[in-house]
């Protein structure tokens, strides 16, 4: 078992007053790659904005350790400096600040460090050709007007060029075509294989896991983890879907 | 760098802020009489009709009642004004050496001599009253480009061009402080470009007030022959003192034919200032005048830049940024007259408000019955950065023809809460975060600066931004 980098224990959390999370466990070691699936609205979201420190949910009950550190009364920006990162599943339109700029003044904060322009420049290029993104994106607007595609793309880019310790990819994989979900999963695997990180990937689909190593998948329906198990769990959702999962949600609840 | 402090509600200004001892060779009584203004006319050697013309204004602002429409200004006592300062430094300079060690250094801490060395044409820094350091580089003269200090041109070659020009865009009749101005001007830049002469590199001039009690009330008059190109720069900042002051300052622009003139201002006054300046720009055809503006600091301003469109297809661009903060009442706006067919004005604004600061705009688009074809677009975003702030558009559209196409949107909002975090998520600070947003909120002017203004002003936003959390 590889050493552990994240330990979620009885965690409930909801917004606006109602409960969304009904406890949650969850186990991430360094160094593994976790899968989590389920229906729509069944939580998945909400467990990425929890851990990250979205403002809008409220936390209700258990623990959180990330990285040695009691999680949850950290600030959302120590949080990102302690290696936790989220790959949004609606990546936020800023206006008036271009990626390149808002790359920099990020990995400055991250590293304590002024950048190298010219250095820094040439990385997040070829991070753009490796992304098979026109170079013109480091002079647009975060996201803004970047098609959906684009913009999970661009969240990679800021994956890959933050290193984070752990990386959470909510839905990355949907709305890109096939080429593009390649692209990504490549993207993925040399952030998987280089940095020895951690993952937990979201995704509906299969297809984004195919050329990646995956250590445990977790089923989340209603709000609870309901099946923990190896990546043989993807294959089995492929062919039936949450229907026998759904059963046991309502069984434990 | 200084040391940056922070305060909770006011904000830090300790880095821009700063001073000399004063050290002034002359300075004339507080009131103002018709003794005084003869006074400064004979100091300054102004030909007779000058002299005229500060006495005729000077009767003009004793018969002018004070605005009434605007932000209080009962605060500024005109009396006890003390209205012309000078520094140590009687003659001009056009070498950076022979500027006085103390000026120098106050010069140097604005970043002027870097950036005259990064690309600038000429730099006319006046130091309160009076034109301290000026140069025009080579190229640009040889061009047949002239750019001085107006008080010495009134005497040379140009003399007649400026009396011809001088106060007749806005003359002191306008309003109480261009009365003021006309009886007390002092110091300011004089560039005429000669026709089909394109400036490559813009032209810049620093100014500040120095002095406790100071006005400042120099005069900008440039003028820009047919088929020219200019990008002229004003920038301020000064520094902090608990006496009213007064900036009265008057900027005159003439377009010529088919000439386009750009006017940048980023201005940074400290927080006790009254900011009561007046700006116009006369264009005639096919010419274009554009119109980049940040208002950053004092305490009060009423700031409306004027473009008159005179010829046909003339035409005026208007990008402004205001920033409020604790204690700042910022009137600013602008106002475009067409006169002549198929003229175009397009105006794009942003104001930010923030702990109690209130920040209006007032944009005026007249349309005359000549103006046929013309086209107008305003539009007006605020952001308020919290409950206590306060952010108007007043917009005013004055329309004789029925063949002109006028339209105007506004919108009001804050900062995007999800905004903030996903930045945060990525390791800014909130305070970071925000500033950053903010400062894309005022890219509008930012991207039109050279790109040392677009850094200082995205700086002043973050100095803005320190302390606004909580
Ligand atoms: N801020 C909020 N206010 C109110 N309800 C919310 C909020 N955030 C999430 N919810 C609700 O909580 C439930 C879980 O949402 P969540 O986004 O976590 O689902 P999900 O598993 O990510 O679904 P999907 O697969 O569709 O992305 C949904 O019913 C959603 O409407
Ligand atoms: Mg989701």
């Amino acid at each position: 078992m590889a050493e552990q980098l994240l330990k979620v224990e009885g965690l409930t959390a909801g917004a606006a007053g109602k409960e969304i999370l009904h406890g949650i466990d969850l186990e991430i070691g360094r160094g593994e790659t976790h899968v989590l699936m389920g229906p729509n609205g069944a939580g998945k979201s909400t467990l990425a904005g929890v851990l990250m420190g979205d403002p809008e949910l409220e936390i209700t009950g258990g623990t959180a350790v990330f990285d040695g550190e009691d999680l949850l009364p950290l600030a959302v920006d120590a949080r990102a400096k302690k290696g936790m990162f989220l790959s949004f599943q609606n990546p936020i339109e800023v206006p008036g600040i271009s990626l390149e700029n808002f790359l920099r003044t990020a990995i400055e904060q991250r590293t304590g460090k002024r950048t190298r322009v010219w250095a820094f420049r040439k990385e997040v290029k070829a991070l753009l050709e490796h992304l098979q993104m026109d170079p013109g994106f480091a002079e647009r607007d975060l996201n803004v007007g970047f098609s959906g595609g684009e913009k999970k793309k661009a969240e990679m880019l800021q994956m890959l060029l933050l290193k984070p310790s752990l990386a959470i990819l909510d839905e990355t994989d949907s709305g890109l075509d096939v080429d593009a979900v390649r692209t990504v999963s490549k993207g993925v695997e040399e952030f998987q294989k280089d940095r020895s990180a951690s993952l937990l990937i979201i995704t509906h689909n299969a297809a984004i896991l195919s050329a990646l190593h995956v250590d445990a998948v977790h089923i989340l329906v209603d709000g609870k983890i309901v099946e923990t198990g190896g990546p043989e769990l993807i294959g089995r959702i492929g062919r039936e879907g949450f229907a026998g999962f759904e059963e046991r949600a309502e069984d434990a609840g | 760098m200084s040391g940056e402090k922070t305060y909770v509600e006011d904000v830090d200004r300790a880095f821009y802020d700063f001073r000399n001892e004063e050290k002034d060779v002359y300075r004339v009584r507080s009131g103002l009489t018709e003794e005084i203004i003869r006074e400064i006319s004979r100091e300054k050697n102004d030909p007779d009709w000058m002299l005229q013309f500060r006495l005729r204004a000077l009767e003009l602002f004793h018969r002018i009642e004070m605005p009434d429409w605007g932000p209080d200004i009962s605060g500024l006592d005109m009396d006890n004004i003390v209205t012309y300062v000078r520094p140590d430094t009687a003659r001009m300079h056009t070498r950076w050496e022979d500027v006085p060690a103390e000026i120098r250094d106050t010069f140097e801490r604005l970043g002027i001599p870097q950036s005259e060395r990064e690309s600038l044409a000429g730099v006319g820094a006046q130091y309160d009253s009076e034109l301290v350091y000026h140069s025009v580089r080579e190229e640009v003269a040889g061009q047949g480009v002239v750019y001085t200090d107006l008080e010495s041109a009134l005497h040379g070659e140009y003399a007649d061009m400026i009396r011809q020009h001088f106060m007749k865009l806005v003359p002191p009749t306008d309003h109480k402080f261009a009365a003021l101005h006309g009886a007390v001007w002092s110091g300011g830049s004089f560039v005429y470009v000669p026709p089909g002469v394109t400036v490559e590199i813009p032209l810049q001039s620093y100014f500040r007030l120095n002095a406790p009690g100071a006005g400042q009330f120099e005069h900008t008059l440039i003028i820009v022959d047919k088929g020219a190109h200019l990008h002229f720069i004003e920038g301020c900042s000064a520094p902090k003192y608990n006496v009213a002051n007064l900036h009265a300052g008057c900027v005159e622009l003439f377009v010529g034919e088919d000439a386009v003139l750009r006017y940048s201002t980023i201005e940074n006054w400290s927080k006790n200032m009254y900011n009561l300046n007046t700006k116009r720009a006369r264009v005639e055809r096919g010419g274009k005048v554009e119109w980049v503006s940040g208002s950053f600091g004092s305490h009060v301003s009423y700031l409306y830049p004027m473009s008159i469109l005179e010829g046909r297809g003339a035409g005026c661009e208007f990008t402004g940024v205001t920033f409020a903060g604790a204690g700042q009442n910022l009137d600013t706006g602008c106002k475009i007259v067409h006169n002549a067919p198929e003229t175009t004005s397009y105006v794009n604004t942003r104001s930010i408000s923030k702990s109690g600061g209130i920040s209006t705009f007032r944009s005026a688009v007249v349309v005359t019955p000549k103006a046929e074809g013309a086209k107008a677009a305003v539009s007006c975003q605020s952001l308020m950065l919290d409950d206590q702030s306060r952010s108007d558009t007043i917009p005013a559209m004055d329309i004789r023809t029925s063949k002109a196409d006028v339209g105007h949107e506004a919108k009001i909002g804050r900062i995007p809460q999800e905004a903030v975090y996903y930045l945060m998520s990525r390791g800014l600070s909130e305070e970071d975060a925000k500033a950053l947003i903010v400062s894309g909120f005022a890219e509008n002017v930012s991207k039109e600066l050279p790109l040392e203004y677009a850094v200082e002003m995205n700086n002043l936003i973050r100095i803005e931004m320190k302390g606004a959390i909580g």
